[in-house]
């Protein structure tokens, strides 16, 4: 191999400054995060695990039912019916999206768009009509 | 060298009519060859659209519309502003206080000349020259910002012939404003939230960027409620509100009752709101 001599320490460099993310933080990918689950609710629209991995797509088939299909069937829970949305089903249950949403958002670093329309349970309140 | 220059020109010539002739024959040996053929295709390209020209063709199924009485609101001033208020609370609807070009419309005022321009004449009604006139979408049969939509953000849902929005898909890109004879859309060019007096936890806001516009109260409809502004104006006969193909309905029953006007009939949008002036 020709210029060994700068090709290997050349490599380790590259190698050691690709990998700083992953050692500066000691190998561990910090705390994982513990979202806040409603106080008194057991039972979610799907069994948990289903949400975790699939709560953004749900969420885009309840918008494409609702605003495309005008199919607006309630959705049972428990006995209890439920609108399809995220304003008005999940943050009726779920009524902190600062600890419930954020916390993982926040660790997986996604920004869903979510918020810039709809309105967070602390948004609303925030300007809530005084009768 | 004399006779290779004859020869050159008069294969030029040739070739010059030949090039020139071509186009016609083709042309006339494809018109002789498909116009057997013709009436068939065009039967169904066009079957679907108009029936003649002129004739309006009624869509078919659930069509929702609305009668607005003028005569009622002209009665009674506060009655529009009340609607007005109804629907901006239900919908998040910002207000920026004189300031047109930011100015949000789902249900707004305007005067007679306006909303019927082609209706204006000098020596109208008292009406016609004072009082605002309540203008909002027209949930056409016909729309043709629906057309213009370039992502189907806007589209007529089949199942009650509402123009709606899905402002997930909206790109912000302005064709359906253009392409609205009513001027019933408008474009949020800014943050609209610090300009809502009151958030209504039941509806989303709007974003920067996109379109809107008043959507008939489809949220309200599945709840089995009247729209926004109908509910306040009902009780004074000033809005009626209703299934135009159902012939049986209220809106029919006021519609086979009284003449109406339309807005911009010549525009061929076919609305679905009908004022009795």
């Amino acid at each position: 191999m020709y210029n060994k001599g700068t090709i290997i320490p050349g490599l380790m460099i590259f190698i050691v400054f690709v990998t700083f993310p992953l050692w500066y933080n000691g190998l561990s990918a910090g705390p994982v995060p513990k979202p806040e689950l409603p106080v008194g609710e057991k039972e979610c629209v799907a069994p948990a695990k289903e949400m975790r991995d699939n709560h953004m797509k749900l969420l885009n088939q309840w918008r494409d039912a609702v605003l495309r299909d005008d199919d607006r069937v309630m959705v049972k829970v428990g006995g209890k019916e439920y609108r399809k949305g995220l304003q008005t089903t999940c943050m009726q249950c779920h009524t902190d999206k600062e600890k419930f949403c954020d916390t993982c958002h926040t660790y997986a670093a996604v920004q869903p768009s979510c918020w810039d329309c709809h309105l967070t349970p602390a948004v609303a309140a925030s300007k809530k009509e005084t009768l | 060298m004399d006779t290779k220059r004859r020869k050159f020109l008069k294969m030029a010539g040739a070739a010059a009519l030949a090039g020139i002739g071509a186009p016609a024959l083709i042309k006339l040996n494809s018109t002789s060859a498909f116009a057997s053929e013709e009436p068939a295709h065009e039967a169904p390209a066009h079957g679907g659209e108009t029936a003649a020209h002129g004739e309006i063709a009624a869509a078919t199924g659930v069509r929702l519309g609305m009668v607005i009485d003028m005569r009622r609101f002209a009665e009674q001033p506060e009655l529009l502003d009340q609607a007005i208020a109804a629907c901006h609370k239900v919908h998040n609807v910002p207000h920026f206080p004189n300031d047109r070009k930011n100015e949000i419309k789902w249900i707004w005022k305007a005067p007679y000349a306006n909303v019927f321009p082609e209706l204006d004449s000098i020596h109208k009604s008292e009406m016609a020259k004072n009082a605002p006139f309540a203008v909002l979408c027209n949930h056409c049969d016909n729309p043709s910002c629906v057309k213009a939509c370039p992502t189907k953000a806007t589209f007529v849902q089949p199942e009650n012939g509402i123009v709606a929005m899905d402002f997930h898909r909206c790109i912000g890109c302005r064709f359906c404003m253009a392409a609205c004879p009513y001027g019933a859309r408008s474009f949020n060019w800014q943050d609209p939230r610090p300009f809502i007096e009151t958030y209504n936890a039941d509806f989303p806001t709007r974003m920067r960027g996109v379109v809107e516009k008043c959507n008939f109260c489809g949220e309200r409809l599945a709840l089995g409620l009247e729209p926004a502004c109908v509910e306040v104006a009902k009780s004074a006969g000033a809005m009626v509100f209703g299934d135009l193909n159902d012939p049986d309905s209220e809106i029919r029953r006021v519609l086979d009752k009284e003449f109406t006007i339309q807005r911009n009939p010549a525009a061929g949008t076919k609305p679905s709101v009908y004022y009795i002036v």
